[in-house]
């Protein structure tokens, strides 16, 4: 017998002493009483799992994978990465057509963005999101997000040569958002990069990180998704000498985290080299770098930290670049979350939700009022815009704006 | 990174020594592995003589006000200790008979607060007891899920429905001149004990539960975000593994997160608590600190560690690092001129009789004097 199996869990499991923390942290359970909590469906559930799969609750769904619980544990265990696992291992249930919609952000990016005035006029169409919510479950009170009808790697591949001039190159991870519905967000780094004296280079191809489809039972194609990256970035970093910079912070957990940790996918060595833009700008102007700012920036900036960041433990690399910025009115927003975790929150059941547990930050948002929140993430930045009406934008495009 | 003082550990000591820092202009970092021991706190501080001035003023810009009080603080099983210092919600008195009768009121379902332990004790010293549950709608979908009906769960619905419990308080309130209640009350809403004083017309004792606890929880939210306005780093969640020395100088430190981008600093502190907190690290033969691998005091025979009545005094709540006599922690025998260990890391604490908080204190206070008298080498 393989005693091994039985007695030592994955995901530092058998650390949790239930001392409750956790629970006192998880934005789901203040708002969702059918969740069972982070104590429960993690460490606790787990031993009962591992007797008999019987024991699976399929309220683990209402997890939104924050990692909230695992910043707090004082003893390193690893609770969503337990839930999120246990959900991968044992439920057997398909993804309704819904979440594979929601779930399929490069397909939906691929049909959407040629006819991208089309589909942004019907998805803010009041009919068509009754429609959605009839019919699919979004919630119609939601905003969606506008589609782009260039995409990002076209507008970069136009200027290869000129990147390629540039004496140091990095590569960059734009992840769906910035291809399909935002590309400005890449110009803002290319800009900020070459300010550096670096250029930008797109991976051979990049295909979606896969965090969303992970979190809606679509964990197969998630796995074919972080072997192909996988490969693409082994191609740039080992091969190429290449770091890799990104610009959404959850994107960068999944693939420095849940490829191992969840999925299975060995990236132990690209892992390194992948940093988030803000880390690796960070680390050069330490080494002596300089950006030349305008002398007349003033802006008044509120940072959320998004919970990937959070759990990666990067968002000081933001907070000091937008601190060290002339003319900037810097407030850290308390640590909470918004509420989206992705597509979490357009789904009609979470939606009330959502708002619940972002009520908190969007509070004080509204007390701080600041010209804009700083964040590093796209469903944040979707998710504040429409609760609070304050603008939102990455710290790499308030660098971009605030450099000559 | 640089800073001028990297602090290992974001508990009460932690956060004591990093707003004083960045009070008196040194920029600072803190390394926080989770969520700390302020997550048990009692509320109150046992071992100080006299109210420390510093201290009631810190706690004030952080917007939390301290009573100096000297007596005796009612103990969750319903027994009494010694205190001097306490949370404005923390009542301490002149001796454990501090009533005539006692109305304990606690929530129907609520299993984290015992009411008739409470009861029992009260008795002894004279006092009587009379016990009710409460139940209100408002709660009904905590109790759908045993995992809710926590402290904490409790608290964020009793911050937006106390006036519910003073008006049923004050029903169920007959000549008692004491009413006692879980201590669930102002997690985000400081105001909320005082206010819930002022409408109940009997003294309100509110008594700990188990953890976590509430008037822990808000202390620790306070002095985060306070430290924070102040411009200091908190890396929550991130944790210490190792430390670059040479010749006993403390050049930077390496953290899981941050990995190759090292934390360097003029002066280092260390405040990772004890065993619970992975300060000290235990296994079959020896004890040993992780971080910067201090010397360690505790008994070379395994079975002088622990006594086997375990209510008994255990020997190893005693042990922690071994400094010199301004706190420098010792590696080798000898002193690491700018590392300065303080909080539970260093040992000799009696936690069965609270002196954490009041040793926390005391000796970040004593850290953070040497580190702003001393030269930068």
């Amino acid at each position: 017998m393989k005693l091994q199996e039985y007695t030592v869990s994955k995901h530092n499991f058998e650390e949790c002493m239930k001392c409750t923390i956790c629970t006192a942290y998880c934005p789901v359970l203040q708002v969702n009483p059918l969740y069972p909590g982070p104590k429960q469906a993690g460490p606790d559930g787990e031993r009962l799992r591992l007797k008999d799969p019987y024991f699976f609750n399929y309220a683990l769904k209402y997890c939104m994978n924050c990692k909230r619980c695992e910043v707090a544990c004082p003893s390193g265990v690893n609770v969503a990465d337990l839930i999120q696992a246990a959900r991968i291992k044992y439920d057997s249930s398909k993804p309704k057509l819904r979440d594979q919609l929601l779930a399929s952000t490069d397909f939906m990016g691929t049909v959407a963005r040629p006819v991208a005035p089309i589909v942004n006029g019907v998805t803010s169409m009041g009919i068509a999101k009754t429609a959605m919510d009839a019919l699919l479950k979004i919630d119609r009170q939601r905003t969606f997000p506008k589609y782009s009808p260039r995409s990002f790697e076209r507008w970069l591949k136009r200027r290869e040569k000129e990147q390629a001039a540039f004496p140091e190159q990095v590569a960059y991870f734009h992840g769906c958002y910035v291809n399909y519905n935002y590309p400005q967000l890449g110009k803002d780094l290319v800009k900020v990069l070459n300010a550096l004296g670096v250029g930008v280079k797109l991976l051979e191809k990049e295909k979606c990180c896969g965090i969303a489809m992970i979190t809606n039972g679509m964990s197969e194609k998630a796995a074919k998704n972080a072997r192909h990256n996988v490969a693409a970035l082994r191609k740039a970093a080992v091969d190429g000498g290449l770091k890799v910079v990104t610009t959404s912070s959850s994107c960068t957990l999944t693939i420095r985290e849940e490829y191992p940790n969840l999925l299975g996918v060995d990236n132990a060595d690209v892992r390194d080299s992948i940093v988030m833009a803000t880390r690796y700008i960070f680390e050069k102007l330490e080494k002596g770098a300089t950006l030349k700012f305008k002398a007349d920036f003033h802006k008044k900036i509120a940072y959320h930290v998004p919970c990937h960041m959070e759990k990666m433990g990067w968002g000081v690399f933001s907070e000091k670049l937008l601190r060290m910025i002339p003319g900037v009115e810097f407030t850290l927003l308390d640590s909470a979350c918004c509420g989206i975790a992705g597509t979490y929150g357009f789904k009609k059941e979470n939606y009330a939700a959502a708002q619940a547990i972002g009520a908190a930050l969007f509070d004080q948002i509204c007390t701080v009022n600041p010209d804009v929140v700083a964040c590093d993430c796209e469903t944040c930045k979707w998710q504040i815009e429409m609760s609070t009406g304050y603008t939102v934008a990455n710290p790499i495009s308030i660098l971009a704006e605030a450099i000559e | 990174m640089k800073h001028d003082t990297v602090i290992v550990g974001g508990g009460l000591a932690g956060l004591v020594a990093g707003i004083s820092l960045q009070r008196a202009g040194r920029g600072t970092a803190i390394v926080s592995t989770g969520q700390n021991a302020l997550h048990f706190f009692s509320g109150a501080f046992e071992s100080l003589q006299e109210a420390p001035e510093r201290l009631t003023t810190l706690f004030d810009e952080a917007g939390i006000r301290l009573q100096y009080t000297p007596g005796v603080r009612l103990m969750p099983l319903g027994t009494f200790k010694e205190a001097m210092l306490s949370l404005e919600d923390v009542a301490l008195f002149p001796s454990p008979k501090f009533g005539r009768k006692v109305l304990i009121v606690n929530f129907m379902g609520y299993h984290d607060f015992f009411s008739s332990f409470l009861a029992e004790g009260l008795e002894k010293q004279g006092m009587h007891c009379r016990i009710r549950f409460l139940s209100l709608p408002e709660m009904d979908q905590l109790e759908k899920s045993p995992s809710e009906m926590r402290s904490v769960q409790i608290a964020r619905t009793m911050d937006r429905i106390w006036e519910k419990v003073v008006q049923e308080v004050r029903v169920l309130l007959k000549d008692e001149d004491t009413v006692i209640l879980p201590q669930v009350f102002g997690l985000q809403d400081t105001s909320v004990p005082g206010r819930i004083r002022q409408g109940i017309p009997a003294r309100v004792v509110f008594v700990g539960t188990l953890p976590p606890s509430v008037p822990g929880i808000r202390t620790q939210m306070l002095l985060k975000r306070r430290y924070e306005v102040l411009g200091g780093t908190y890396l929550m969640g991130d944790e210490a593994l190792t430390a670059h020395v040479h010749d006993s100088v403390v050049h930077s430190i390496v953290t899981k997160n941050l990995d190759r981008h090292y934390l360097e600093a003029d002066h280092f502190i260390l405040a990772s608590g004890g065993f619970f907190s992975k300060g000290l690290r235990s296994n079959p033969f020896s004890i040993s600190e992780p971080v910067f691998g201090l010397d360690v005091e505790y008994d070379e025979d395994r079975n002088a560690w622990y006594q086997k009545n375990f209510s008994a005094d255990q020997p190893y709540m005693q042990y922690g690092v071994k400094t010199d006599e301004t706190l420098h922690g010792i590696a080798g025998g000898v002193p690491l001129k700018n590392l300065y260990a303080i909080g539970s890391i260093l040992g000799g604490t009696h936690p069965e009789l609270g002196s954490g908080a009041g040793l926390a204190i005391r000796s970040a206070f004593a850290a953070v004097d040497e580190i702003l008298t001393s030269k930068t080498e």
